[in-house]
């Protein structure tokens, strides 16, 4: 799993069925000292989750599990909030 | 998952016989700020996508998840097409005004 700012929302309609009402997040992976660490994904939200929050995500095909139904296309997705994390003696920004 | 747009198909009459009648979709790769990147993906298709449209798609293990490539050899599946997206509540792509 990994840390990550969530940045935005994504609408898609029409996607694989059994991910109907699952929100999609567009989402920043973190490294440890808190700074962007690659690019941006998308991933479902199965917490309530929103731009601005700092949340850990999985990714790989664990994430589908994450999801209402498992047997889904899915490959990330945000499972948690984050209220504080330290690496290094170093707080990450919450 | 990734952001992408359908840019093309694949058609291959000689193949693994387990990718018999997938549609087979070339998408380029897209960034957050929609931007196109020099990336592209040979994706199979789950939700019939067409070309033009702006998709996602899920690679690895996961792309195995659906009816469609359920133990076949296939590690990359489009699995939405976009209507829209925001950064922090600016828009940055809306289907309707086509970008």
């Amino acid at each position: 799993m990994y840390l990550a700012r969530v940045t935005g929302r994504l609408v898609a309609a029409h996607k694989y069925e059994g991910l109907d009402g699952v929100p999609l997040q567009l989402i920043q992976p973190l490294d440890e000292r808190g700074l962007p660490m690659g690019g941006q994904l998308v991933a479902c939200a199965v917490i309530s989750s929103g731009p601005g929050d700092l949340v850990h995500f999985v990714d790989g095909r664990e994430a589908a599990l994450a999801c209402p139904k498992s047997f889904v296309p899915v490959d990330a997705a945000i499972i948690g909030f984050v209220e504080q994390a330290i690496a290094n003696g170093v707080r990450i920004g919450s | 998952m990734l952001i992408g747009k359908v840019v093309g198909s694949v058609v291959a009459t000689r193949k693994d016989e387990k990718l018999e009648g997938r549609k087979l979709l070339v998408v380029q790769v897209h960034n957050h700020r929609n931007e196109p990147t020099e990336q592209y993906v040979v994706a199979a298709d789950s939700v019939q996508a067409g070309i033009g449209d702006m998709v996602l798609y899920a690679t690895g293990s996961s792309a195995r998840q659906t009816h469609a490539t359920e133990n076949r050899p296939v590690d990359a599946v489009v699995m939405a097409v976009v209507d829209s997206w925001d950064l922090g509540g600016d828009n940055v792509y809306e289907k309707w005004r086509g970008s």
